[in-house]
């Protein structure tokens, strides 16, 4: 459905693309995953026909986007970064316009319009100007809005950054029931818990160019080894919970000063995590929680790119991004 | 649909959502109703105490100048408009919707001609109250005002290529200020340039707001024998040179701008 081969971009002598191919199969969700400025943007920006490759090839429903990008419009759906809704119109008409510059008709785009309101439970906020919207409401119009010509194929462009954490679970099953009626979608994110979640498939990138290609199971079996994770209840403690933990761990210990996380790849499992838990209860250290997990696509993307992705998130995720992942983190500890 | 309906139904469709934006911020229909006020009134009362025009009151004198000060002004609010849509990720949703090329400009052009008869029907009020009157017919009136509202049309289409090329809409104020002010002044517009030195007399006689406020002054029967006591072509011929103007303006920015549009990233 999405094809591309070798594309480039540069910008300068900065390559936001640097010969990318990806394949997306018909009814399949593809997670492009990296950090800022990896060149994500650039590639949703060159398949919905809003950007022209420097070089390369790129198809998307059996069209070329470089020679026919009429044609791929009527056929693709984008739902941008930027909540790109009309803060002057409301819900309503911000639909009913979409769906009129998609020449539904009159009657077509209007009843359109009201189904997708109440499929987003927007309906009773329809007739509000979405500027006295929240920030979940407008990307969950935004999202509303890629689908009002019931495109086979949708661009999410980060549709969940700066989201809090219960709009983003309500993201998430909004996309994962579109594509239970079989549209084929290319997300980026540079959430990994979201490429986990939703991906059939997942593409890291890193500079423009992949550095890994999967599903989530497989990226991260490429790492083998389970993580042992505890958290500890004082700054004071974080030292000395290290050294314990890098005694018993592979590789080196990951420490989040802010959270009190740590991190460490183990071979053996359960028996480890015994001795870690013996070896602090000899100490003073005040234990909050511990667990073995298997390696998240944190772990992945650590490993692949020697910089965690979120050390590079834009400011405007910030707190609400750190609370989702400490909750998301939760349930995954074991 | 023939390419031609599919862009001027797709522009309607943009055209409303941008008449919308006018009628649900009020301060903007303020802005649009109270400024043309002030100005009838300053130019009238302060200037009239001391412009004395040969064959006329200077009220019948002032209000076409003022009609083609403010549509040139106007357009303004095209730049303004495309700056604020490129700055904002809308532009991407329209850019990736498969509508007509040129439909955000047609569709803002258009929205922006209902502006300026907003303006221009409460400046004609306000004038009337004050003294100014039609001395001409029905059909010749809505001429005059049929031709400034296509010149306004063609500046709009220059100020929305501006309105691409600016990097903020408040860039645009600030560039169309250095433009439109002295474009709108070096003109008959508010004086009679007849006692202008010789150089800005050349330059405002060649200036088509002149010729346009001419042009509307004959269309309102407010001419007077002392405004064609000059050489210039332009303001013998004022209808006709206007709308060389006009035509020339938009044979070189509708296509420029339609083309901007189509290159113009999203600068967010």
């Amino acid at each position: 459905m999405i094809r591309t081969s070798g594309l480039v971009k540069r910008y300068g002598d900065v390559a936001a693309l640097d010969g990318l191919d990806l394949v997306v199969p018909k009814g399949t969700i593809l997670g492009l995953l990296g950090p800022n400025g990896a060149g994500k943007t650039t590639a949703v920006r060159i398949l919905t026909t809003l950007l022209e490759p420097d070089s390369g090839s790129a198809e998307v429903a059996g069209m070329d986007v470089i020679a026919d990008p009429d044609q791929v419009r009527e056929h693709i759906g984008l739902s941008g970064q930027n909540a790109a809704v009309d803060e002057h119109l409301t819900g309503f008409e911000n639909l009913d316009m979409v769906g009129r510059l998609y020449h539904l008709g009159k009657t077509k785009s209007r009843d359109r319009a009201r189904e997708l309101l109440d499929l987003f439970e927007l309906d009773e906020a329809g007739d509000r100007p979405t500027k006295t919207y929240s920030g979940g409401m407008r990307r969950r119009l935004d999202l509303a809005a890629a689908l009002v010509a019931a495109p086979e194929v949708l661009f999410l462009d980060e549709p969940t950054t700066g989201l809090d954490p219960r709009s983003r679970v309500v993201m998430w099953g909004a996309i994962r029931d579109l594509v239970k009626d079989g549209a084929t979608v290319l997300l980026t994110t540079q959430y990994m818990e979201e490429a986990d979640q939703l991906a059939d498939d997942i593409v890291v990138i890193d500079h423009g160019k992949m550095i890994a290609h999967g599903t989530a199971d497989e990226l991260k079996t490429q790492l083998g080894g389970e993580r042992i994770e505890i958290v500890v209840g004082q700054p004071s403690d974080i030292e000395l919970a290290r050294s314990i933990l890098a005694e018993l761990c592979l590789g080196e210990v990951q420490v989040n000063e802010q959270s009190r996380h740590l991190t460490g790849a183990v071979d053996g499992g359960t028996s480890v995590l015994q001795e870690v838990l013996r070896r602090i209860d000899a100490t003073d250290v005040t234990l909050l929680d511990v667990g073995l997990r298997r390696p998240t696509l944190d772990d992945v993307f650590l490993t692949l790119t020697g910089h965690i992705a979120e050390e590079t998130t834009d400011e405007d995720a910030g707190g609400d991004h750190e609370t989702g992942r400490a909750l998301i983190k939760e349930e995954e500890v074991v | 649909m023939t390419t031609l309906a599919h862009t001027l139904g797709d522009g309607a469709v943009v055209a409303k959502r941008n008449l919308i934006k006018i009628k649900r911020v009020s301060e903007l229909l303020l802005w649009t109703t109270m400024s043309p006020i002030m100005f009838v009134l300053l130019f009238g009362y302060i200037f009239g105490s001391s412009i004395n025009i040969p064959g006329t009151s200077y009220r019948e004198f002032l209000i076409a100048g003022i009609f083609a000060q403010t549509v040139v002004f106007g357009a303004t609010f095209t730049g303004a408009g495309m700056a604020e849509d490129m700055k904002k990720g809308i532009i991407d949703r329209f850019r990736s919707l498969p509508m007509a090329r040129s439909a955000v400009l047609v569709g803002r052009t258009a929205s922006d001609i209902a502006y300026n008869s907003i303006s221009l029907v409460v400046m004609s009020l306000t004038g009337l109250l004050i003294g100014w009157s039609i001395n001409t017919n029905v059909i010749e009136a809505l001429g005059g005002y049929l031709l400034l509202l296509l010149f306004a049309y063609a500046i709009s289409w220059v100020m929305a290529y501006v309105g691409m090329l600016v990097s903020s809409p408040e860039a645009i104020n600030n560039a169309s200020f250095m433009v439109i002010f002295p474009m709108t002044f070096i003109a008959n517009t508010f004086v009679p340039i007849n006692n202008f030195p010789s150089v800005l007399r050349t330059v405002a006689e060649w200036n088509p707001v002149s010729s346009l406020a001419q042009a509307v002054r004959e269309a309102f029967g407010n001419t007077s024998p002392s405004m064609y006591e000059t050489d210039a072509w332009s303001l013998h011929n004022p209808i006709i040179y206007t709308l060389i103007w006009i035509a020339i303006l938009l044979v070189v920015f509708v296509p420029l701008s339609v083309r901007q549009y189509q290159r113009a990233a999203s600068r967010t």
